[in-house]
């Protein structure tokens, strides 16, 4: 698999490490009646088969956090964002 | 021995004369041999046992798909086991041997195995050697891996050198056969960036064992205009004896490159072999077609081949296979097998095609029995004679020596289906096909299923013109080369009615009988039969047999082959060797060794070297008549303690952050609050992760108001780094601030004892040192020696008054010798990480065994430095029930009840009276030590509620050691608990 970091071009994905859902948004707030919010913030991810917004760390390389959109079963990867300049969309619901 | 080379022709240099070995007995044979080759030539036909009963095996193929003739190639720490002798180029003074025989290949015990064959049918090692169950692992296995075997393996290290290197073209050709070549003609003349790559040591594929003509001219000719042609564009690199064996997302191919197999041993410099991951932007499957071998009695004889491989030994090696041939076909391959043969002065007794209405043929003044198959082979080790059924039931024995077969070919789809993708049945080709794979791999000539030569020239250049217009070439399309042929037509022919064994899988033995009997027992599923008879589960990977093996099942399942499909592709094509796979990383290229800039000072100083990650750290310093470590980290202690000590830490991560927003930023990874900091101050810093668990801890000082500097433990300082990372960029883009790791531009050494000061005082340029100008906690650049650009840290992880010294790297070495030159009057001593961890234990402070991934900072005494007036990573779910319960294990110290009780690092502790088991179980202790200030041994535990039962007597439980003793919980601070020797 090959991803293109927006700072580096197209590099191999050994030069990258993988974390997980980008999809999740951290609250705001400490307040404890927000602790299920933060429960899911912290504990829950999103595991489809298909189309993703995952975090990658350029760890080889320029170490930029990535933002990267992939089909998690073909690992075709439609579009490469760094994290610092995501524009935020709202936050996931809960599947409930 | 009778020499069956033959006067003239072939692709061989027959004025090269090289020298052989097989089983220790010497042959010749000529450059471009290869070992099958050579070894037919001087009549051994005969080159292993196969792997159940000892079958007596020769070569069946010319190539990569040989299942029989696998041999131990060259001795010593470069011997190789199943190497396939087809592949296998024959070098001056190659020493090969033959397998899985004992005592000889000719004379082989193991061969016994054959009377007990009705016990190693389909599933004979779920059947046979279920009971008693304790002798599977001590006398079945050991035994059944004795008598079924492959070659050794080479226990010396390999004294070779292998390669890895990146490839990226616009076109990559896998097969330099007819469709590949016209395929890397097409993208070169277009000026496209092409990689070729072929598994044998001359490209030409099929091209080079045929006696075919490409407009009007030899076929062989035209490969050699056509390699001329490839040779001389600059954009084009040629890569034989490459196979590239796996294709894996966004279009990277892994490949092997044997660059040097062909030779005894690699010239200097150059490795044996080389393993590419080529980047393509498309791809041309020309892998061409694997002709099947067809079933029938005793087809496992050395002698009985492939028909194009018996062709192919004659045109390419110039060798006959026998005397006298019978060829047995279903579909034009033996023609041409037939008339190849013929032409080179070989007798071919008989043409038998099972076709009954049999298109008519050239077979030159070959008999041809139509409709008439060959049920047996005769012959112990060799062929004497076939039996043919004639197609009116009629039977007939001829005499031969070798027989040619074809069953029909197999487009060679694997590198398809390694993504996922099944390949497709097609009836008329009796084949299965490449699946759709889209625009990055297309299969191309026999691959695709174009059969004939002018149909896979033309389908090469084709495929290859449409891939280069998409990606922006515009290919010139030129007539392809014409050339004759006869149309591709087969007539499948799964299995034939015999006396003896008949053969699918050659490699594992596995019989035409083995498939129905898997299915009659339930296992029908193509994956299911597979791994019940072991079909295609050899090295081979089934690349003969797979088809065969699924028309049986089909038969026997009353499925179409369609519906039974195949069983999943998998990389590799061909077995890759480990070496190639670790490539340059191995002995001391497995890990980077990290040195820290005082190492060469530290080794003249005599220190033990500890490994921590890849950092060498001196552990402690003997010195001459100390009997073991624990009298020397004992006198570093007491030298730290009592005068002064010096210790490296440049281990620690440096982190470097600035900006206006730093301080916000350390406000939100660290729990403790950094608003108030002055500059010139140091604090110590404790962070969680978010689950709530403490994740690192280290001292950061402010150094300017936007400029701090961060230390993080030796094992996190990466984590730590990419926390941070991801903290600011995914979480809180919006803060202005940067940071960089500067872990290797400082050097940095701890000075502690009661003479710190004094000796440091000789060092630093400008300023007395004193509580009011340089206090406890106080952090401040300084100038040292005369202008050496430093930072100066007074803080302790010993509980000494102590300082931490950092300096740029390059001075570290001189700044140590001067640091030591201006301790020697009060014996200034080195001490290692034994020390360093003695006086944390002594003083209570957390390290590695305490922040354990499960504790938070509630339970390790430091809750209160959790602020309640900010957010940060880790607040809220430090709050979580489970997190706050007041039974959690929490950090306490132990100290061992009667004189001279040692302690054990990882006992567990146990409430006087009770019973050793996993309820009762209290806690463990995490470190312990010999103190040398309390003459008595001590150590830190995380026990329930621990810090409410200081001066509880408890019982601890080494199981590990067999040990019970009687212990005393009390405060972690076992020395000094006032922390007066910090001002002292």
């Amino acid at each position: 698999m090959r991803i293109h970091c927006p700072y580096c071009g197209e590099r191999p994905a050994e030069e990258f490490t993988f974390q997980g859902d980008a999809d999740v948004r951290r609250p705001q707030g400490n307040e404890p009646s927000q602790m299920d919010e933060w429960f899911d913030y912290v504990y829950l991810r999103e595991n489809p088969r298909g189309r993703m917004k995952e975090y990658w760390h350029h760890s080889g390389g320029c170490r930029s956090w990535l933002i990267v959109e992939r089909d998690t079963d073909s690992h075709e990867v439609f579009g490469v964002t760094a994290a610092r300049e995501r524009k935020l969309s709202p936050q996931r619901k809960r599947a409930s | 021995m009778t020499s069956f080379r033959l006067p003239t022709g072939g692709l061989v240099d027959r004025n090269t004369t090289l020298r052989f070995q097989f089983d220790a007995k010497s042959f010749t044979g000529h450059a471009g041999d290869s070992l099958a080759s050579a070894l037919l030539a001087n009549g051994v036909s005969l080159m292993g046992r196969s792997f159940k009963y000892h079958r007596p095996r020769g070569a069946v193929t010319g190539g990569s798909a040989e299942p029989n003739a696998l041999v131990e190639l060259r001795t010593g720490a470069r011997r190789e086991p199943n190497t396939r002798a087809t592949m296998v180029e024959l070098f001056e003074g190659l020493e090969a041997k033959s397998q899985n025989r004992w005592p000889s290949l000719e004379f082989d015990v193991g061969a016994i195995n054959q009377l007990a064959s009705p016990l190693l049918v389909a599933g004979f090692y779920y059947k046979t050697f279920m009971w008693p169950k304790a002798f599977w692992e001590k006398i079945y296995e050991p035994l059944i891996r004795r008598a079924a075997g492959l070659g050794s393996a080479v226990h010396a290290p390999d004294p070779d050198s292998y390669e890895k290197i990146y490839g990226h073209c616009d076109l990559l050709v896998i097969g330099g056969g007819a469709a590949g070549l016209m395929a890397a003609l097409t993208a070169g003349r277009a000026g496209a960036r092409v990689m070729i790559a072929d598994e044998h040591a001359r490209l030409g594929g099929a091209l080079l064992g045929e006696n075919e003509t490409i407009n009007g001219k030899p076929s062989i000719q035209w490969v050699q205009e056509a390699l001329a042609e490839l040779a001389s564009m600059k954009e084009v690199t040629i890569l034989p004896r490459t196979t590239v064996f796996g294709w894996f997302d966004g279009n990277i191919y892994g490949a092997l490159e044997r660059v040097n197999d062909h030779v005894a041993t690699p010239p200097e410099y150059e490795p044996r072999q080389r393993y590419w991951r080529i980047a393509a932007k498309a791809a041309i499957l020309a892998t061409g077609a694997e002709e099947r071998p067809l079933v029938f009695g005793n087809n496992d004889r050395p002698g009985v081949m492939q028909a194009s491989a018996m062709r192919g030994l004659a045109n390419r090696y110039g060798v006959a296979a026998g005397k006298s041939v019978v060829v047995f076909t279903n579909n034009h391959s033996g023609y041409a097998t037939a008339r190849d043969l013929t032409a080179a002065g070989v007798n071919v007794a008989a043409l038998i095609d099972s076709r009954a209405n049999a298109p008519k043929l050239n077979a030159g003044k070959v008999p041809v029995l139509k409709g008439a198959v060959v049920s047996d082979v005769e012959g112990s080790r060799n062929v004497k004679s076939v039996r043919v059924v004639n197609a009116d039931g009629g039977v007939e024995e001829i005499a031969c020596d070798a027989v040619a077969m074809s069953g029909g070919f197999s487009p060679v789809v694997h590198l398809s289906c390694h993504r996922g993708l099944k390949p497709v049945w097609n009836e008329k080709l009796a084949a299965f096909l490449p699946p759709d794979t889209g625009k990055e791999l297309v299969a191309a000539g026999a691959a695709a299923g174009n059969m004939t030569l002018a149909a896979a020239l033309a389908d090469g250049a084709e495929k290859a013109a449409k891939l280069l217009t998409a990606l922006g070439f515009k290919p010139k399309t030129a007539k392809p080369p014409q050339a004759d042929g006869e149309p591709y037509a087969v007539s499948p022919l799964w299995s034939v009615q015999s006396q003896h064994k008949a053969f699918v899988d050659f490699q594992n033995d596995v019989t035409a009988k083995d498939l129905p009997l898997a299915a009659r027992e339930g296992y029908k599923d193509v994956e299911l039969a597979k791994r019940y008879t072991t079909l295609g589960m050899a090295t081979d990977q089934g690349k003969l047999s797979n088809v065969n093996g699924i028309a049986l099942l089909a038969g026997a399942t009353g499925k179409s082959i369609a519906q039974v499909g195949t069983t999943t592709f998998r990389p590799n094509y061909t077995p890759v060797s480990f070496g190639a796979f670790a490539g340059p990383f191995t002995g001391h290229h497995f890990n980077p060794v990290r040195k820290t800039p005082m190492h060469a000072w530290a080794e003249e100083q005599g220190a033990v070297f500890v490994e921590a990650g890849l950092w060498y750290r001196p552990q402690w310093f003997p010195r001459a008549g100390e009997k073991g470590w624990l009298e020397s980290v004992t006198r570093e202690v007491l030298a730290a303690r009592n005068s002064v000590g010096v210790c490296d830490v440049s281990t620690l991560g440096k982190i470097d952050i600035q900006g206006p927003d730093a301080g916000e930023f350390l406000n939100r990874v660290y729990c403790n609050g950094w608003s108030t900091l002055e500059v010139g101050k140091a604090r110590y810093g404790l962070m969680l992760r978010e689950d709530g668990v403490v994740f690192d801890d280290g001292t950061t000082s402010r150094l300017g108001p936007d400029h701090f500097f961060m230390t993080t433990t030796t094992a996190n300082a990466a984590r730590v780094l990419t926390h941070l990372e991801f903290c600011h960029q995914a979480l809180w883009p919006e803060l202005d601030v940067q940071y960089v790791s500067v872990t290797e531009q400082w050097g940095q050494m701890a000075i502690a004892g009661p003479k710190a000061r004094a000796t440091l005082q000789k060092l630093v340029d400008g300023i007395t040192l004193n509580d009011e100008t340089f206090p406890y906690m106080a952090a401040r650049p300084v100038q040292i020696m005369g202008g050496i650009p430093a930072r100066l840290f007074r803080i302790s992880f010993s509980g000494e008054h102590a300082y931490e010294l950092s300096v740029p790297a390059d001075y570290a070495d001189a700044v140590i010798r001067a640091v030591m030159h201006a301790g020697a009057e009060f014996n200034i001593t080195p001490y290692g990480t034994e020390a360093l961890s003695v006086m944390r234990i002594e003083k209570g402070h957390v390290a590695g065994g305490e922040l354990n991934g499960n504790t938070t900072a509630a339970d390790l005494g430091l809750g209160r430095m959790m602020s309640t007036k900010k957010d940060y990573i880790g607040r809220m779910m430090a709050t979580r029930e489970g997190m706050t319960r007041a039974d959690r294990e929490v950090f306490v110290g132990i100290r061992p009840i009667g004189q001279g009780q040692k302690l054990s690092a990882g006992a567990h502790i146990l409430n006087v009276g009770d019973k050793v088991s996993l309820e009762a179980d209290q806690g463990y202790i995490t470190a312990v030590a010999y103190s040398p200030m309390l003459e008595s041994w001590i150590g830190l535990a995380l026990v329930q509620r621990g810090n409410k039962r200081h001066g509880e007597k408890v019982r601890v439980f080494d199981g590990l050691r067999g040990q019970h003793y009687d212990a005393e919980l009390c405060d972690p601070v076992h020395f000094d608990p006032e922390n007066r020797r910090l001002h002292v």
